[in-house]
């Protein structure tokens, strides 16, 4: 039975739960679930009196270090676990008027990091000139999230490893495992063999090699219902099977755990895995995560300019609850004093040592 | 009364045990904690050994904690199924080797 819903998740999500019209692109729908009757009945926690227990709610920003923009949904892979819901058939590209607005609060900004994402974010049109100009506004850490695969989807994007390195960019790509079986099942078929090229190409130009600038950071989800281990223990795991196996270097393994929204939590859902899955999120609370969990010093902008206090309260449409709402009104002193929004999805970011687009925060 | 004499969700009451007895409850585990933690042997060797002696005593309970325990560490379903056999060789050696336990009375017993 699980096997055969397994089957047809596996034949749809050739598409976005959007263009399938799924219930679950509606974002109210995720949100009326997050809050259901699992929560409601008492038999867990609401994320908002878990943290309370500590004196964490609400829950306030610090100060602004990571500005996190998200330029567009489309995307040439279609991962089962995509909490952006991307894929080939989603148009959501942010603009160049808006892009510039980003780059005045880039250029102005306290932020050390500047941590661009999608969808493919080298998908956009404008991508190249966008990189071009941030570059230039002297970031510390200019991150761009990419997908691996994007750079031998085309030719026009088999250069990027150059690209990134003339401008000094720092590539965060997801690998969700070392063997290609795993890789496959989560991110497409044929993913792991032009992952492991990707990576090859770009550790020729100098990335992710020993004692290199040019940084090569992994990301980690796991390939199903459950949560990350010890992000330490998986970087060694990793490193091992990567170098023995295909000869490849990268510098920081980030484990990130799965958030049940969007496609994951379709999926968790359809496989009978979200009562597990949300008891498992629960039992890993970890207070000490709270204190330096993502939404409380960055700040993430949609591919239309608005704003939210991160990329998962952004596929949920929970914009900042501040008077400051879009980019092009952006204000540090205003978006400071706000309360982040929180759901039961949050749990996904305190459980354990905790989980972050940098990986474990405790 | 529950029908049925395991439910997967008595799993997650499995520290309720201390309830009854909080004393022998916490030591018991504090040292469960303790040995998995990393030693010696890896917690992720130490997590494929608890999967094969789950499968060993037959306990439903270990067996999804430790297949969900492994595929957390990154562990592949080929060395899963590697672990249960070494449980299983062993398991099916214990009987096997009584057979020289029947030789011998077979043995001692014909002319």
């Amino acid at each position: 039975m699980t096997q055969s819903i397994l089957t047809d998740i596996k034949k749809a999500a050739k598409k976005s739960l959007k263009a399938r019209e799924d219930e679950l692109a509606n974002t109210q729908k995720q949100l009326e679930i997050l809050s259901g009757d699992l929560f409601v009945g008492g038999e867990l926690p609401f994320f908002k009196d878990k943290i309370a227990e500590t004196g964490q709610f609400p829950l306030k920003p610090k100060k602004l270090e990571v500005l996190q923009i998200n330029v567009g949904y489309m995307c040439n892979q279609v991962c089962a676990h995509c909490h952006v819901d991307a894929g080939p058939d989603r148009q959501e590209i942010m603009t160049r008027e808006t892009m510039e607005q980003c780059l005045e609060v880039i250029r102005n900004t306290g932020a050390h990091t500047l941590d661009l994402t999608g969808g493919a974010p080298e998908m956009n049109p404008d991508f190249r000139w966008f990189v071009e100009e941030a570059s230039k506004a002297g970031i510390q850490d200019f991150i761009v999230r990419s997908n691996l695969t994007i750079i031998l989807a085309n030719k026009k994007y088999h250069d990027l490893p150059e690209f990134f390195k003339k401008h000094n960019v720092h590539v965060v790509s997801s690998m969700p495992h070392y063997t290609r079986g795993k890789t496959d099942k989560q991110r497409g078929e044929g993913v792991f063999d032009k992952s492991i090229k990707a990576l090859q190409m770009l550790n020729k130009v100098g990335y992710g090699m020993p004692n290199s600038d040019l940084r090569l950071d992994l990301v980690y989800n796991p390939s199903g219902a459950f949560l990350p281990a010890n992000q330490a223990a998986m970087e060694h795991d990793f490193k091992k099977a990567l170098k023995e196996d295909f000869d490849i270097d990268f510098h920081n393994l980030f484990a990130i755990t799965n958030l049940p929204i969007s496609r994951f939590l379709d999926y968790l859902i359809a496989s009978d895995n979200y009562e597990d899955y949300m008891y498992s999120l629960v039992e890993a609370y970890n207070p000490a995560a709270v204190e330096n969990v993502m939404c409380t010093n960055t700040i993430s902008v949609s591919w239309d300019g608005w704003l939210y206090d991160c990329d998962f309260n952004q596929m949920l449409d929970l914009k900042v609850a501040s008077k400051v709402k879009h980019i092009k009104d952006y204000n540090d002193d205003v978006l400071s004093n706000r309360d982040i929004i929180i759901s039961q999805h949050c749990y996904g970011c305190t459980a354990g040592a905790g989980s972050s687009c940098q990986g474990t925060v405790a | 009364m529950a029908n049925s004499y395991y439910d997967p969700a008595d799993l997650r009451k499995f520290g309720n045990i201390t309830e009854w007895s909080e004393e022998l409850g916490k030591k018991f585990f504090d040292y469960y904690g303790k040995v998995f933690e990393e030693g010696a042997l890896s917690a992720r060797e130490k997590s494929l050994i608890a999967l094969a002696v789950a499968h060993v005593v037959k306990c439903p309970y270990c067996i999804d904690a430790y297949t969900k325990d492994g595929l957390q560490r990154g562990i592949t379903k080929e060395e899963m199924m590697e672990a249960v056999h070494a449980g299983a060789a062993i398991e099916s050696g214990a009987t096997l080797v009584h057979g020289v336990q029947m030789m011998n009375k077979y043995d001692k017993l014909s002319m």
